[in-house]
């Protein structure tokens, strides 16, 4: 076993463990805390795949901006452990259940797609930043332009949705 | 160091992704505070986005993660949106459980 | 095959010019009639003299005898079959023309004055306008497709201008009627432009006759076709037995009766059976058929036109009496002397026509001929150019009834003695109930109120104008064909002669009669014209007998004042039955069948609804459960093959 499939693996268990604190975390606070933990650990899997430009923005996106407005929405709510509601116990098992046969679905149907050994036949190079911008500003001007437009849309809308309505 | 997609099949990190998509439905499914389903849904997206990158890298084409990079621009925006909804949401009912919020229906 | 698209020719310019002044015309006043107000009249009049001027341009510019085509464009393609859109120009195509836009013109300018108080005055030059332009295409097309457009085109325009004044729910039904009886005759039509694409491969007049050329005489298609294009000519031109139409519309605006129902749409039949010569000569069973149609109508409109009393209703007979004289010409292969009629024909009635109009409109809307009488000294004009149309109808020369008729009957009576006797009859009566109307309208003394009599006045210029062209023309147009006795050539026949040559040389040619024949055949007809006028003028001035009401007319007489009960008799036999059907069908087929049916689907749908409409709980966690569940199910379908059925 290489050194790289031990770090995969290392990798992989605590994306797995935290993504589960992150739903069975009494605290709301808690849960947002790993799941910043959680999304550094993609961020590490994005490194791991040679996509060095992709995992420096997520951590930027998720864990420095996404994140933080979860922790401010979560604090400015003052959402604890008494005041979270909880569904009954009957249906918190089935959620587990039906979460599981989903991906013993979709495991299934993997199986019967994918060969299941595939490496790749050379070292990539296409997650540098040189690669990433060249496809961005050359065939993806376009669509690149609209996000800003979205991104516009979104913030007008959220500051007009927050905003403290006059009685 | 040994290039790791040249070492680990391209498998394990679609079982990775798929495990961390179901975790996200499962806490859809298990909490009621509509902050936690947001947070999973990003954990779904975030699933979807190491998917993509994996495939992308594996098959040396950027087209994969310039998707990954709308995805996250996409995702942003929904959050900022939806989390201005439930802050004035919360304002009106003070809570933020999915269970108050049935009005709409027949 | 494809043609190229000539526009070299000196000829393009004016040809298209031609249909598309009065579309130009119909387009101004549709969209800006009402801001217009009576200058649209001016429009509409103006479009038309510049049509017949480019008429007349074609009619000098012409070399005799030569065709010429003029292709717009190649229209469509379908398999094996062509069909170009172009306009062909030959000598049938310009009478044709002249009459339409010369008559037309006149006709126009007559509205003016005759429509100046109505409301829907520029909606009247719209219809008149678009009804000349579908009248040029029907008359310029080079393939039955264009005239079928301009075939229907007129009668849609017949439909809104007999329906003119819609406030009158008689005159709605007299519109309606004409189209139904129209449909009636265009399903004819069109059965026949199948045959000829099934058989020929093409619409076009020159390939549908080398194609029929190509089958022999009396071949079983060629009748069919030239039996349905008949039916057709039936329906537009009012023949027996499709002819009840015709008298109804006369609830028409009076300048509309003169246009469309005496000078140019109702000759749209004979004209293209004129145009369809050639096949029509191979078919000589269908001729036969035309022959004795013609010829029955002829006498059968004339019998009821003795006892009518509405002014106009005595000309719609003469009208239908006229047309059916024509088609007896056709029959007889003698197309020429047909279309020579149809353009005296159109002079004359045009001229009858308006002066009916002017009557009315100085008596403020009266038509019945019982309450008029002794006109003549009120509206000098209008009486003299009345009598010019009289006479000339009547077939006294020299005017221009007399030689049109008399050739028709010099062919019918080298063709067959009795068919001879039967016109002749029909041209007697003829003269009769003509010099009747006019005697009992501008002879003795006023027969209605005081008021109406004091009212009386002379139409303005604008529509005594065309009254004395139309009566000028009607005097000196006959001299375009003088019969053999009275001269050697005989223009008309002539200027068409390049058409029907083909056909002369299909039909078996009729031995030239002796003059002094001839001369017997021309002092017979006259005698009878005048033997007739006498009687009436016997009649209705001498004893100064007017017409019974219609409660003392008794036997024969209120037979043929009911128009042989033809109406009653057509709504027992085919509106009744179809009325009760319609019934029938009504009850069974859609109340029972298609309401449960309709019906039905609509409570099932919304009883589901109201079930299904519980799932709506408005509960988030719900709907997610179902997603994810319903996702689940798609999947482990899709990895069980279950959609393999499916061939996805």
């Amino acid at each position: 076993m290489g050194i790289s499939q031990i770090i995969f693996y290392l990798l992989a268990s605590f994306t797995i463990f935290t993504a589960l604190f992150v739903v069975f975390s009494k605290n709301p606070i808690y849960s947002v805390l790993w799941l910043i933990l959680c999304f550094f650990s993609v961020a590490g899997h994005f490194v791991m795949l040679n996509a060095q430009f992709l995992a420096v923005v997520h951590i930027i996106v998720y864990s420095g901006a996404i994140m933080v407005l979860f922790l401010f929405t979560v604090m400015l709510l003052n959402l604890n452990k008494e005041t979270e509601p909880h569904k009954p116990l009957l249906l918190k098992f089935a959620a587990v259940i039906s979460g599981g046969v989903l991906f013993l679905i979709i495991l299934a149907a993997m199986k019967t797609t994918i060969p299941s050994n595939y490496i790749a036949p050379k070292a990539s190079e296409i997650g540098y930043v040189k690669q990433i911008g060249m496809k961005l500003y050359r065939e993806y001007t376009l669509p690149f332009e609209v996000a800003s437009i979205l991104f516009l849309s979104a913030m007008i809308g959220s500051v007009v949705l927050a905003k403290k309505e006059r009685a | 160091m040994e290039n790791s997609i040249q070492s680990i099949p391209q498998n394990w990190y679609l079982i990775l992704s798929s495990f961390m998509f179901c975790i996200g439905i499962m806490g859809v499914l298990f909490r009621r505070n509509a902050i936690i389903i947001l947070m999973c849904i990003e954990l779904m997206l975030n699933a979807v986005n190491l998917l993509l990158v994996s495939f992308s890298s594996y098959a040396g084409n950027a087209e994969g993660q310039v998707f990954v990079f709308f995805i996250m621009v996409v995702a942003a925006a929904e959050v900022a949106v939806g989390l201005a909804l439930l802050v004035s949401i919360y304002r009106n009912i003070a809570s933020t459980d999915i269970n108050i919020l049935s009005k709409m229906k027949w | 095959m494809t043609e190229t698209i000539i526009q070299s020719s000196n000829l393009f310019l004016p040809t298209i010019l031609i249909p598309l002044l009065p579309l130009i015309g119909f387009i101004i006043n549709g969209l800006f009639g009402k801001k217009l107000g009576h200058a649209s009249g001016w429009i509409a009049t103006l479009v038309m003299f510049a049509s017949l001027a480019c008429s007349m341009f074609l009619f000098f510019n012409l070399p005799s005898g030569t065709t010429e085509t003029v292709t717009l464009s190649n229209w469509f393609y379908f398999n094996d079959i062509f069909i170009p859109f172009a306009f062909l120009i030959d000598p049938l195509t310009i009478t044709m023309l002249l009459v339409v836009t010369g008559i037309g013109s006149l006709i126009h300018l007559y509205s003016i004055g005759y429509m100046h108080h109505d409301e829907g005055f520029a909606r009247f030059f719209t219809y008149l306008n678009l009804f000349v332009f579908f009248m040029l295409l029907l008359v310029m097309g080079n393939n039955y497709l264009i005239m079928f457009i301009g075939w229907e085109g007129v009668g849609l325009c017949s439909y809104l201008l007999i329906g003119f004044w819609f406030k009158n729910q008689a005159y709605n039904d007299a519109a309606k009627k004409a189209f139904i009886m129209n449909r009636i005759g265009d399903l004819g039509f069109l059965l026949g432009m199948f045959m000829m694409l099934y058989h020929f491969k093409s619409l076009n007049y020159d390939k549908v006759a080398i194609g029929a050329m190509s089958l022999g005489v009396n071949h079983i298609t060629v009748v069919g076709i030239t039996l349905f294009l008949f039916i057709g000519a039936m329906g537009k031109s009012a023949q027996l037995p499709l002819y009840t139409w015709l008298p109804d519309a006369m609830a028409g605006p009076t300048p509309v009766s003169a246009l469309i129902h005496a000078a140019t749409m109702v000759t749209a039949g004979i004209y293209m059976i004129a145009r369809s010569n050639i096949i029509y000569s191979l078919a000589p069973h269908t001729l036969d058929v035309i022959l004795i149609i013609g010829t029955a109508t002829s006498l059968f409109a004339a019998i009821i036109g003795l006892l009518q009393n509405d002014i106009k209703k005595v000309l719609a007979y003469s009208t239908v009496s006229q047309l059916g004289l024509m088609f007896a010409a056709l029959g007889m292969g003698a197309f020429e002397s047909g279309m020579f009629h149809v353009v005296t024909h159109a002079f004359f009635k045009a001229l009858l026509f308006l002066g009916a109009g002017s009557v009315i409109h100085a008596l403020g809307g009266e038509q019945d001929m019982r309450r008029m009488g002794g006109l003549g000294k009120y509206i000098k004009i209008t009486f003299l150019t009345f009598l010019i149309g009289t006479i000339a109808i009547s077939g006294i020369p020299p005017f221009a009834g007399f030689f049109s008729k008399d050739e028709i009957l010099a062919s019918a009576f080298e063709h067959n003695k009795v068919i001879w006797g039967l016109l002749s009859f029909s041209s007697m009566l003829t003269a009769f109930y003509m010099f009747r109307l006019l005697y009992l309208t501008f002879s003795n003394s006023f027969r209605g109120t005081e008021e109406v009599k004091h009212h009386i006045h002379e139409s303005p210029t604008v529509m005594t104008l065309p009254l004395i062209i139309l009566a000028a023309c009607s005097t000196v147009v006959g001299f375009i064909g003088l019969p053999p006795v009275l001269s050697h050539s005989h223009n008309f026949k002539n200027y068409l002669s390049s058409v029907f040559a083909q056909s002369k040389t299909i039909l078996p040619a009729g031995h030239q009669m002796s003059h002094s024949m001839e001369w017997i055949l021309i002092a017979t007809a006259v005698g009878l014209a005048i033997v007739s006028i006498a009687f009436a003028y016997f009649k209705y001035v001498k004893q100064k007998q007017t017409p019974l009401e219609d409660e003392q007319l008794k036997g024969i007489s209120k037979v043929i004042s009911n128009k042989f009960y033809v109406d009653e008799i057509y709504n027992a036999v085919f509106v009744k039955p179809i009325m009760l059907l319609s019934d029938l069908f009504l009850v069974i087929i859609d109340k029972l069948v298609i309401d449960l049916l309709v019906h039905g689907v609509a409570f099932v749908t919304a009883q589901f609804g109201r079930g299904l409409r519980l799932l709506q709980t408005g509960h988030v966690g719900f709907y997610m459960f179902a997603m994810v569940i319903s996702m689940i199910i798609l999947l482990a379908l899709q990895i069980f093959n279950i959609f393999n059925f499916l061939h996805i």
